[in-house]
């Protein structure tokens, strides 16, 4: 009765693996990634006994044999639309719990950091406001990487003189900051683990996209979203900073 | 068995069925040897230098043959057209020149993404998917999006135009050609998962077929359906204006998300037929497995959304897309409870093509799990486009729908070719591919617990990969066994088609009548699956007559 041997032999490996992780999640740093967290791990718990539960099933039919030749309801008539009705409440109850942290849309509000992103082949840069809180008109003509405008800040803005862009991304910890997320040409998308979320970046469309992060540090951003030939060198690093320190490096110049 | 002439224009569907057999088989291995190559530059790259543009444009290439060469074809194209009729009582499809220029145009759309590999700058580099505007604006947005790029779109839409031309055929075979007799209910669930493939087909191909005539559109004649204004690409203003990126990926996924239902439904109606045959037991169950099919394909069509979480939807209606998702689950948790109901307590006959469906099963389940994952908006964010989303669909649609393709080539070989297949080397072959399989995949979905993303080319830039490098090595050198343990397929294959033992008459003792050695049945008298009777012989075929 080898497959049946063979099966639960895997269902025991693949547990195993679960214990040994190879490779695992990185600390969560943020209330959303905590609330990610907890979803997975209950998901995991749930899935985990019905990949057992399956698995061995199948293994132990084909070990057993059998002799019985007609048998139209083997686990009695009522089985099914147990079985069926038990998987409807069990995986809606997953999305329920899914969903108790979605849905919330990220908006302007007071007393929120806003930063803006840009993405383009295959670099990051941020802007922000400056003293006056404005950010300045941009425009495609003003483009220009090599004079460090990678955004096309419009030199004749007066609301622009003041804005400054960087290469990698500054926040003050345990504030919420706003990103608005804009891409220069084609579709890229701002993935932290840390954060346990991703965001594509459309071109055409400013997406709003919250985060709050709890405890500084230095974490790498990534483009996830297929953006061409460089797509897998598309880096740039979220640093957390401390309030105080961060507010000292936007007055420094 | 009856010999059937060889002839390369024929409108016999069984001729048609080899000749999408053949054309699937060339495509598997072309698919198979990039993706040895592409996992051995990244968990290699000193040895296997390959540059970016190449990784990417043999990624596409990889994703476009698999989905659509290999799943799409062999399942339907392959064992449809072979199996279909008989087990109907026909002796043709409904329409066999039509049937011929389904294939033809096929080969065509082959040829064309063939050449879009071989054009000047290169095969395309955005993916099976395509998204805009990187796929439209042409080779500045890096090397393949010319020439090449072009070609591609063209050949997906004559793709489109095949298959249209052969799910309209399935569905008139199903609807006017049955025997006498042979009513809806009494057809073998194989009937029943190609009947409702080929509705699919329709439905979702009849929209990938527009949206690639107009983003060619985009590309050739200067139109915005994709692509919004003010973008930069390289140094160049883009001349489009006010068309939408979004748009593209509802219109893809709307046919996408079919299409894994195309690939792996037929696989379902098989594991449910072969189960019965080689338990000997009829189908716990059988409108119960024909309604969930209906139900996987009607809830198939409308959760295209679950695969656009991240790309800006509004969060309400990634909650419906998302429970919808989850759904999917209750009709799936019946089917296998039905496999395992099958097998429970029978006397199991282990031939090969028995456990390629038991592999399929387990298979099923674990690929099938982590959907459960995926489906979570909440979860999704974080798994989109890392390991674990490849891990899941490579199983699910990869991986099984092969098991199905394994254990059809074996079950029917004697209708494609007259003899039988070597027992003893497909069960090896079973064995060594369904623990290589594991062996691959399971662990990949590790490296996405570590959120390492799909489609780099390079694992060298981002220090977080670092820890996912000796995992990688692992699941390359799974993939080398798994792919050498194919060549004892590739030599049974090939061996049993010139000296493989002739078959005899319905070798596997099977009730459907494409084993009943006549063309056209004359008229049904029973239900698909009388197996288990007490007496001499444990089974009736569809179209015996008599006594019960």
């Amino acid at each position: 009765m080898l497959p049946g041997a063979v099966l639960v032999f895997l269902t025991a490996v693949c547990l195993l693996l679960f214990q040994v992780k190879p490779a695992w999640f990185p600390p969560a740093v943020s209330a959303g990634a905590y609330a990610f967290d907890l979803q997975f791990t209950r998901t995991l718990w749930i899935l985990g006994v019905l990949f057992a539960a399956a698995q061995l099933m199948l293994a132990w039919a084909v070990l057993r044999g059998g002799k019985k030749r007609r048998a139209s309801a083997p686990f009695g008539r009522f089985a099914e639309p147990v079985a069926a009705a038990g998987a409807c409440l069990l995986f809606l109850g997953l999305a329920a719990g899914g969903a108790s942290d979605w849905g919330k849309v990220a908006e302007r509000a007071p007393g929120k950091e806003i930063i803006e992103v840009y993405a383009h082949q295959f670099a990051w840069s941020f802007r922000y406001a400056g003293p006056d809180g404005k950010f300045g008109k941009t425009g495609l003509p003003f483009i220009n990487d090599a004079a460090g405008n990678p955004i096309g800040v419009d030199p004749k803005d007066p609301a622009g003189k003041d804005d400054r862009t960087t290469a990698t991304l500054r926040i003050p910890a345990g504030r919420d900051v706003l990103l608005l997320l804009h891409s220069r040409d084609v579709i890229h998308d701002f993935f932290v683990r840390e954060l346990r979320t991703k965001q594509d970046i459309v071109p055409g469309m400013e997406i709003p996209f919250d985060i709050h992060v709890d405890k500084p540090g230095e974490y790498e951003i990534a483009c996830a979203e297929l953006c061409g030939l460089g797509h897998s060198q598309m880096r740039s690093l979220l640093i957390v900073m401390e309030p105080e320190a961060y507010e000292r490096w936007k007055r420094s110049r | 068995m009856e010999e059937v002439p060889v002839k390369i224009f024929t409108t016999s569907h069984v001729g048609i069925a080899r000749q999408y057999f053949f054309l699937s088989l060339a495509a598997v291995l072309l698919g198979s040897v990039l993706s040895l190559y592409m996992r051995f530059h990244l968990t290699y790259p000193q040895k296997g230098e390959i540059t970016p543009e190449l990784y990417l444009s043999w990624l596409t290439l990889h994703g476009t043959v698999m989905v659509f060469f290999v799943l799409t074809l062999a399942p339907s194209g392959a064992f449809g057209n072979l199996v279909l009729p008989g087990q109907l009582g026909a002796k043709e499809m409904a329409f066999p020149v039509l049937n011929a220029w389904s294939f033809w145009v096929t080969l065509l759309s082959f040829l064309v993404l063939v050449a879009s590999f071989l054009a000047t700058g290169g095969g395309p580099l955005s993916g099976w998917t395509a998204y805009p505007p990187l796929s439209v604006v042409g080779a500045i947005a890096g090397p393949g999006e010319g020439l090449g790029q072009t070609l591609w779109f063209v050949s997906i839409a004559i793709f489109c135009v095949a298959q249209l031309l052969g799910a309209i055929n399935f569905i008139v075979t199903v609807t006017d050609l049955r025997a006498p007799g042979m009513t809806l209910l009494r057809m073998p669930l194989t009937c029943w998962s190609w009947f409702v493939t080929a509705v699919l087909s329709l439905l979702s191909f009849a929209v990938l077929l527009p949206a690639g005539i107009l983003i060619l559109m985009d590309r050739l004649v200067g139109t915005s359906f994709f692509v919004p204004g003010g973008l930069l690409v390289g140094d160049m203003v883009i001349q489009h204006e006010g068309g939408s990126p979004l748009l593209w990926q509802h219109l893809f996924w709307f046919f996408g998300h079919p299409e894994v239902y195309i690939a792996i439904l037929p696989g379902m109606g098989l594991v449910s037929h072969l189960l019965a045959t080689f338990a000997r037991r009829p189908v716990p169950g059988y409108r119960a497995m024909v309604w969930s099919t209906v139900a996987i394909a009607v809830l198939g069509m409308v959760v295209w959304g679950h695969h656009m979480f991240t790309s800006g939807l509004n969060p309400y209606s990634v909650m419906a897309f998302s429970v919808l998702t989850m759904v999917i689950g209750v009709p799936s948790t019946v089917k296998t409870l039905n496999w395992i109901g099958t097998v429970w307590g029978a006397k199991l006959r282990l031939n090969a093509p028995m456990l390629y469906c038991l592999g399929f099963v387990s298979i099923f389940v674990t690929g099938g799990l982590s959907g459960l994952v995926l489906g979570q908006a909440q979860l999704d964010t974080y798994f989109h486009d890392t390991y674990f989303v490849v891990a899941h669909f490579h199983l699910i649609m990869g991986v099984a729908a092969l098991f199905g393709i394994f254990a059809a080539t074996h079950y029917w070989f004697p209708l494609l070719f007259g003899r039988m297949m070597n027992d003893t080397l497909g069960k090896w072959h079973f064995y060594l591919t369904f623990v290589g399989a594991y062996a691959m995949f399971l662990p990949m979905h590790f490296a996405g617990f570590a959120g390492n993303p799909r489609r780099y080319a390079d694992f060298t830039t981002f220090t977080f990969l670092g820890q996912v490098l000796t995992l990688q090595k692992g699941i390359t050198h799974a993939a080398f066994f798994t792919g050498a343990v194919q060549l004892l397929f590739l030599y049974n294959l090939f061996h049993s088609i010139s000296r493989g033992v002739k078959a005899k008459q319905n070798p596997w003792e099977s009730t459907s009548i494409e084993w009943a050695g006549e063309p056209a049945v004359a008229e049904i008298f029973r239900g698909p699956y009388e197996l288990g009777l007490y007496g001499e012989r444990d089974y009736r075929m569809q179209n015996e007559g008599g006594e019960e």
